[in-house]
């Protein structure tokens, strides 16, 4: 039997418009960009010109420290155009799709013939490197390095996030070979969804633990606290649930097949479900009539908590398994919010009433809230007054503040003595969400971390 | 209503703007529109949603948990008033008697309080903070009723100036504001804020209460009775020479600072406090928790005076005690940060302050010195709380290398 690991830190934030387990027929746009800033840290070098014709797994760019790192087009089609920002950084490359799909030519690699430097450079080449993310700092993975461990969560404990069960449920053949590839670069640590029998728990040539408690208990991150932390030098490499399939999918047939099963969320998606998508492609055609309401909305690509906000035209990222739709509401203007008992708002401050209405006893004899939610910070910036909030939501052996406060005040020697090489955005994503001076700490956290990188690197 | 009001808003929102007619009152604008209206700023990046908690509600909720304390402290005010003048009045007189003589003090400590930080604001280009909300509220309640404005005025500004805005303002400080204010008071003018005259008004509120106190009468607080008793026993009396016990602190209906007197109002307050989770149980249980051992080993093994003999419950419920532990040692700003160092933080200030009580003969209340105190070395002790952490860290790297 696995390892269980309970943590009781945490929180899960109920919002609504979670996604029904079917697949939805979409009618896509044949629009794809592919942008370089979604891949925090390199420097792209273009690799086509405009009207070049690309196949889906021809590289698009590489990165400057890593040459051999290539990224590559979902589709196959046409560059279309290339958009420069200042000082000729590159913002996106946008490929018109041919809607023939036809996948670049790979040698079939082979798991049990290769060295373990021959199978990096297949990731490499065939643009899968870039979805190996290691920690420290929570970028692509330097190829070089050699990690001590790879860490894959198998479910994900994000508001409404899709469920790993029912996406990957049918590809597991992909799946367990995505692992037996990944376990020729270290052992592999797969995290599963104490309680439940879910597929994963049969994957072999993998350590499981058993996690149970509240988000972020899915966060990689934690499970990697728990385990194996990150001490100064080591690496560790991490990799998300649905990318292990196309590392599986690669190394099963020789082609580059970036498809993926997107979950549809959020308060203001009507209808929310999963839809089949390919990362980088246009969002408009599948969001049209798929919003509820008239109020601004925001789109965001992920989710809710560590998703980047995209414009209606915008393009899913390259990472993302959720697209999340809500309210901006920067049209509410809420008469006295300090003092009004504000019922259908969420906190997990008991100075509101929803620690109290989500309590068992009352949420099974009046039924669950439906909270309102926009994108508003609910209050003024502020300096860090309140004591002990981030700890209730990091389940890591780490004082958040105290990190915190190293990282503004850009102390890397605190920094590193504190955990940073432990942290990544996404996992102080809930503190950010409680925080009652509404500090931006995954920006802080981000910013911290490209620091050291620079400094120590 | 509440559109009307924004429109009301939104149309003078631009004489407050840059350029407008009312630049050099932007700060007073934005810190009265956020009061009326929920900011409506969205995430640029980050978490796309909030917690609908912000400091204004935090800080409001200290404010409401001193409500029941405040309302004590009028009665008690004029209670303690008429039982000098030695006339009998209903419950209302001495209640009408009791706010007029606190709400001055209220207007002056909020007036001199938020104007300064209104002013500071908008030197500084940012926007009002909450803080003061609740220290303002606070030194009304922790000082004599015969303290004249004047003085209370020149200590806010004190406080809020030295204590509080050179450090950077709310979150910033190293003391307690309203502490400060009230230090500055005990050292400033001493012959004023101690003795036997400011604890009960004798004279008049407005016209209000006049007669003289009766001759038995004596203004002193039962903790300055019990430091200046002779033998090695004290009898708690009232201002009359009457016997009271542990329950008529506990109730409060004694001489003392405004707000402080009544544990019971004191306790409500701290009741909306932990139910709320605003204030850390752990600081307060751990002051009394701190202040009752301490007292006891005074009863025990203590010197033979009338002070270390007082019983550790009667400790706990006369004097600051109570109020300090709720309403001051809970500043989260001030306080130990770290959970561990809560704990020793407020177990600390109550055995400091039983030991100030006791051993200290120029100050028959130590719960203000001990705090101030404690502020000084919750720093500290997070920082060994925390280097323990660093110290794990380190040695898990040094063992597998």
């Amino acid at each position: 039997m696995a390892n269980l690991i309970t943590t009781k830190r945490g929180l899960d934030i109920p919002v609504n418009g979670k996604a029904v387990e079917s697949i939805g027929s979409a009618v896509l746009t044949r629009d794809f960009a592919m942008i370089p800033d979604c891949y925090h840290g390199i420097t792209p070098k273009l690799m086509v010109k405009e009207g070049d014709v690309v196949k889906a797994g021809s590289p698009v760019f590489f990165d400057k420290q890593f040459p051999d790192t290539k990224f590559v087009s979902p589709v196959s089609g046409v560059v279309k155009s290339k958009n420069r920002g200042e000082r000729r950084k590159i913002i996106s490359i946008l490929i018109e799709s041919d809607g023939k799909m036809e996948y670049a030519d790979f040698e079939k690699p082979s798991l049990a013939g290769s060295t373990r430097e021959q199978l990096v450079l297949q990731l490499q080449q065939a643009g899968l490197w870039v979805y190996i993310k290691q920690r420290p700092y929570d970028v692509i993975a330097a190829p070089t390095s050699t990690p001590k461990a790879v860490f894959v969560s198998s479910f994900d404990t994000a508001p409404l996030a899709p469920n790993n069960d029912f996406v990957l449920g049918s590809q597991m053949a992909d799946f367990q070979m995505g692992i037996d590839v990944l376990a020729k670069l270290a052992p592999v640590h797969l995290g599963v969804r104490a309680g439940k029998k879910s597929p994963f728990h049969a994957v072999r040539n993998a350590a499981i633990t058993e996690y149970a408690g509240p988000h972020p208990v899915g966060n990689v991150g934690v499970q990697i606290n728990h385990i194996s932390p990150v001490n100064k030098g080591e690496v560790v490499f991490t990799v998300n649930a649905q990318d292990v399939v196309f590392i599986g999918r690669f190394f099963n047939k020789g082609v580059v097949d970036l498809t993926r099963t997107v979950a549809l969320t959020g308060p203001s998606a009507k209808a929310p479900q999963y839809f089949k998508l390919l990362p980088g492609v246009k969002l408009e055609e599948l969001l049209k009539d798929k919003i509820k309401g008239n109020s601004t909305h925001r789109i965001i690509s992920g989710n809710i908590l560590t998703g980047e906000k995209i414009a209606g035209n915008g393009y899913i990222d390259p990472y993302s398994t959720q697209i999340t739709i809500m309210e901006e509401g920067n049209e509410t203007h809420e008469l006295l919010g300090w003092g009004m008992p504000r019922i259908r708002r969420f906190s997990m401050s008991r100075a509101y009433l929803a620690p109290l209405l989500e309590s068992k006893l009352v949420s099974k004899l009046f039924g669950h809230i439906r909270y309102q939610w926009d994108a508003r910070l609910m209050g003024g910036r502020r300096a860090i007054i309140m004591s002990g909030e981030y700890d209730k939501v990091l389940p890591m052996d780490i004082y958040p503040e105290y990190l915190f406060k190293a990282m503004i005040t850009k102390d890397i020697d605190k920094m590193e003595a504190l955990g940073a090489y432990e942290i990544a955005p996404e996992d102080v994503a809930l503190c950010e969400f409680v925080c009652t001076s509404k500090l931006p700490l995954q920006q802080i956290v981000r910013e911290s971390l490209d620091l050291m990188k620079k400094e120590l690197e | 209503m509440s559109n009307k009001l924004r429109k009301y808003v939104d149309q003078l929102k631009p004489h407050f703007s840059k350029g407008g007619k009312f630049e050099k009152l932007h700060s007073v604008f934005d810190g009265f529109e956020t009061f009326l209206f929920t900011p409506n700023i969205t995430s640029k990046r980050g978490t796309h949603i909030h917690d609908a908690i912000d400091s204004k509600r935090t800080m409001i909720v200290v404010v409401l948990a001193m409500v029941p304390a405040l309302l004590f402290g009028m009665y008690n005010i004029g209670y303690q008033h008429y039982l000098a003048i030695g006339q009998e009045v209903g419950f209302w007189d001495m209640f009408l008697f009791g706010a007029l003589a606190i709400i001055p003090t209220i207007i002056v400590s909020y007036g001199v309080g938020l104007g300064i930080e209104f002013v500071i604001a908008q030197i500084k280009g940012h926007e009002v903070q909450e803080g003061f909300l609740v220290s303002g509220m606070l030194i009304p309640l922790i000082v004599p009723v015969d303290t004249p404005l004047w003085m209370v005025a020149v200590a806010t500004a004190f406080a809020v100036v030295f204590a509080k805005e050179v450090f950077g303002g709310t979150g910033m400080n190293i003391f307690n504001v309203a502490l400060v204010a009230r230090a500055f008071l005990f050292f400033a003018y001493p012959t004023f804020m101690s003795g036997d005259k400011v604890w009960v008004r004798t004279g008049t509120t407005f016209g209000l209460g006049e007669g003289t106190p009766v001759d038995s009468f004596s203004g002193a607080t039962v903790l300055g009775e019990v430091a200046t008793a002779p033998g090695a026993t004290a009898s708690l009396t009232d201002t009359l020479g009457n016997p009271i016990s542990f329950i008529d602190g506990f109730l409060g209906l004694i001489p003392g600072s405004m707000g402080e007197t009544s544990t019971l109002a004191i306790l409500l307050g701290a009741g909306l406090l932990l139910l709320t989770g605003v204030a850390s149980w752990k600081v307060i249980f751990s002051v009394f928790g701190g202040g009752a051992i301490m007292a006891y080993v005074f009863n025990i093994i203590g010197p033979d005076t009338a002070y270390a003999n007082l019983e550790w419950y009667n400790h706990l419920v006369f004097g600051g005690f109570a109020f300090g532990a709720v309403f001051m040692a809970t500043d989260p700003v001030t306080s130990a940060r770290t959970e561990t160092g809560k704990w020793i933080y407020g177990f600390m200030i109550g055995a400091f302050t039983i030991i100030i009580r006791v051993l200290n003969p120029g100050y028959p209340e130590g719960m203000m010195l001990a705090i101030l105190f404690m502020n000084i070395f919750a720093p500290l002790i997070d920082y060994y709380v925390v280097d323990a952490n660093i110290k794990k860290r380190l040695k898990r790297a040094q063992i597998k290398a």
